[in-house]
């Protein structure tokens, strides 16, 4: 038997077809998520077309992208951006339509999509996993082959529970020895896209192997998973272990007991063989990793909190020096300065990369019996209603609301900035979020992406460092 | 969706300081406020936005596609990387709705490429000297491209001819202007074969409707 990678087994038992000629394949989608912002258009399209939803069970619905995150008991009322209340509207006339699962703002199980699909228990090793959202690699903490769509493709799955698509190449990062006290893995993906680029793995899938990564915890794996699509790979797989299946135990959606044996024989088959074959391989020395943060308006424009910030004539290619330049004069730094000790207005420890308990943990304990330095502007907003519960009955809120923090609702909030919550220009941020692109987070902002620890230390400190 | 077999007009190359720009980034593109819509029309007001928008809000004259010369170009040439980011389709609907129907970029980030396809825009990928040259031509905007999907290539104002490559599904699907959800419900038998085969493999995942 030919040795496989965990993608190519995963791809292979969802093959529908495929065409031999082309390389076009069908393949089957067990899970559909979907969100207020990619969707209205799809579904319009179904209805032009006089289609239904093939597998309305498959799919699950929360609204998270544009949603407030405060005062979200009045509801929609609540919202008073009139097109962000068409498309709430619109999602919830649809699900109703269709007959999907469907948490609402406001809802105890209301959250970032990539937050609600584990802690439901609907992730699971193995499946297929699409949203029109790029940050669906999350999922594959949990050895599920998960990734982002465009909203075509989202239409394409309601109506079709298919998807087509070409096979990718197979990467391995495999991460040697263990990470030091206090680096995370937010540094460690922050520390593989500064090495290989944003391009750095587009056409593959990632397999993150190694030790360092077998001691990540589930939350840690999906940090990490998180940020592949920033890497230029659409997934990251991990496979399954003891920690994904301590974590999916109990979960609501999670195999019940009798069911859960015949799963358990299914994932534990979920490995890349010994010698399966690769189309390249990332070697990285979990020791070297250090605290990370971005400097610029790429996340491969990241360096260790210790280093400095780089100069144009640093790098010879000279579409490299005006990218450089550009991101310098954006970001208002000096090339060449130390980036520990630059002043930050605003700090956001949020977003489906890092607000699960883990993180918000982390941050507290770091924030606890400290006060937010003085011209700062801190919020917490949890990943879902169910982390916000977890949190406040471990007392974490009001941790974060003695020192001076907002402590918010759920949803995607200041990490893209489609509900109220944006930068002022050229307000600087520390953000556990995803994306320092221009304006990602409100016109002008300037964000510098970190991990909780560091978020928390900026907060206080209000600093860098 | 629209097919595309064979473009000619005018290009306009996204330069900065001389240089094609990498990494255009979809939230560059074409940024969040304009997401909130349940359209896939009207989206060119704010197709690149903050390159097009000076501080005051007024159109950046520098900007190419605020040049009359190039805002009815159908072709963009860009840097490495292009359309890296989020997911969003609108990116791609901006860029149709502008007129634009055909990238030539060294490289494009996955999920955008498949967006374009699926809304009859042809990406082609040519090396990034080949990308530099044919900015250069691009000349004042009345400079003539051909872009033919059916032979693959392009032709530069010069003359110069520049094959490229496609997959062939992807090619067939453009050139056809494929329904590709009425194409997969044609082979609905494959896909309840499939659903019955996961049912006996995977009971566990069994949800009732």
């Amino acid at each position: 038997m030919t040795a496989k990678t965990l993608y190519d087994k995963i791809w292979e038992s969802h093959l529908v077809g495929e065409d031999a000629e082309t390389g076009e394949a069908l393949i089957y989608i067990d899970l559909h998520l979907i969100h207020e912002v990619t969707t209205p258009q799809a579904f319009a399209g179904l209805r032009q077309a006089g289609r239904s939803v093939r597998r309305p069970e498959l799919t699950l619905a929360v609204a998270d992208h544009n949603t407030p995150t405060e005062n979200q008991a009045a509801g929609l009322r609540g919202v008073h951006d009139p097109q962000a209340r068409t498309q709430l509207e619109t999602l919830a006339r649809n699900v109703a339509e269709h007959g999907i699962e469907f948490f609402p703002m406001g809802h105890a199980n209301n959250g970032i999509v990539h937050v609600v699909g584990p802690e439901q228990g609907r992730t699971q090793p193995g499946l297929t996993i699409v949203c029109g959202d790029s940050h669906t690699s999350t999922h594959g903490a949990f050895g599920a082959l998960a990734h982002g769509i465009g909203t075509s493709e989202v239409e394409h799955v309601l109506a079709t529970q298919t998807l087509r698509a070409r096979k990718m190449k197979n990467m391995a990062v495999d991460v040697h020895g263990e990470l030091a006290d206090g680096v995370t893995a937010k540094d460690l993906a922050l520390h593989l896209i500064a090495r290989i680029g944003t391009a750095g793995g587009t056409g593959h899938v990632i397999e993150y192997r190694g030790e360092a990564i077998r001691a990540l915890s589930m939350e840690a794996r999906m940090t990490l998973c998180n940020l592949s699509i920033e890497a230029g790979a659409r997934a990251g797989l991990i496979a399954p272990d003891e920690t994904t299946f301590e974590y999916m135990a109990g979960r609501p959606m999670a195999p019940k007991a009798g069911a859960w044996e015949t799963a358990m024989a299914y994932w534990q088959t979920l490995h890349s063989d010994a010698d399966a074959p690769w189309d390249e391989v990332i070697n990285i020395d979990a020791a070297e990793v250090e605290p990370t943060v971005t400097w610029g308006t790429s996340p491969e424009q990241a360096i260790a909190l210790s280093g400095r910030v780089p100069r144009p004539e640093d790098y010879p290619e000279p579409s490299k020096q005006n990218a450089v330049a550009r991101a310098l004069d954006y970001m208002g730094l000096e090339g060449g300065a130390p980036i520990a000790g630059t002043p930050v207005q605003r700090v956001f420890i949020g977003s489906c990369t890092n607000s699960r308990i883990e993180d918000l943990r982390a941050a507290a304990d770091i924030v606890r019996g400290r006060q937010v330095a003085e011209g700062v502007r801190a919020m917490v907003v949890p990943g879902s209603g169910l982390v916000r519960a977890q949190a406040e009955a471990e007392g974490l809120d009001v941790i974060f609301r003695e020192a001076g923090f907002e402590w918010r609702q759920p949803g995607c909030s200041m990490c893209l900035g489609m509900n109220p919550d944006i930068l002022a220009p050229g307000e600087r941020c520390a953000s556990t979020s995803n994306r320092n692109f221009e304006g990602r987070q409100g016109r002008g902002g300037r964000t510098h992406l970190m991990s909780p620890q560091l978020a928390a230390r900026a907060a206080v400190n209000g600093v860098i460092g | 969706m629209k097919a595309f077999r064979q473009l000619t007009g005018t290009a306009a190359p996204l330069r900065e300081k001389g240089q094609l720009m990498a990494n255009i980034d979809t939230d560059m593109i074409i940024p969040k406020q304009f997401l909130k819509t349940v359209e896939r029309t009207g989206l060119s007001k704010g197709l690149f936005h903050e390159l097009k928008t000076l501080p005051d809000g007024s159109p950046d004259p520098d900007f190419v596609l605020n040049q009359p010369a190039f805002e009815k170009s159908g072709i963009l040439i860009a840097g490495d990387n292009f359309g890296c980011g989020s997911s969003r389709e609108h990116a791609p609907w901006a860029l149709l709705d502008q007129g634009i129907s055909c990238v030539i970029a060294p490289s494009f980030a996955d999920i955008f490429y498949n967006n374009c396809l699926k809304n009859g825009i042809l990406p082609v990928v040519l090396p990034a000297e080949v990308c530099d040259a044919l900015a250069d031509q691009a000349g004042g905007g009345n400079h003539v491209f051909t872009v033919d999907l059916e032979a693959q290539v392009v032709t530069a104002p010069d003359g110069g001819v520049h094959p490229f490559e496609i997959g062939s599904g992807a090619r067939q699907n453009l050139l056809e202007g494929l329904d590709e959800i009425g194409a997969t419900l044609r082979a609905s038998d494959q896909i309840e074969e499939f659903e019955a085969r996961r049912r006996l493999a995977m009971p566990w995942l069994a949800r009732e409707a």
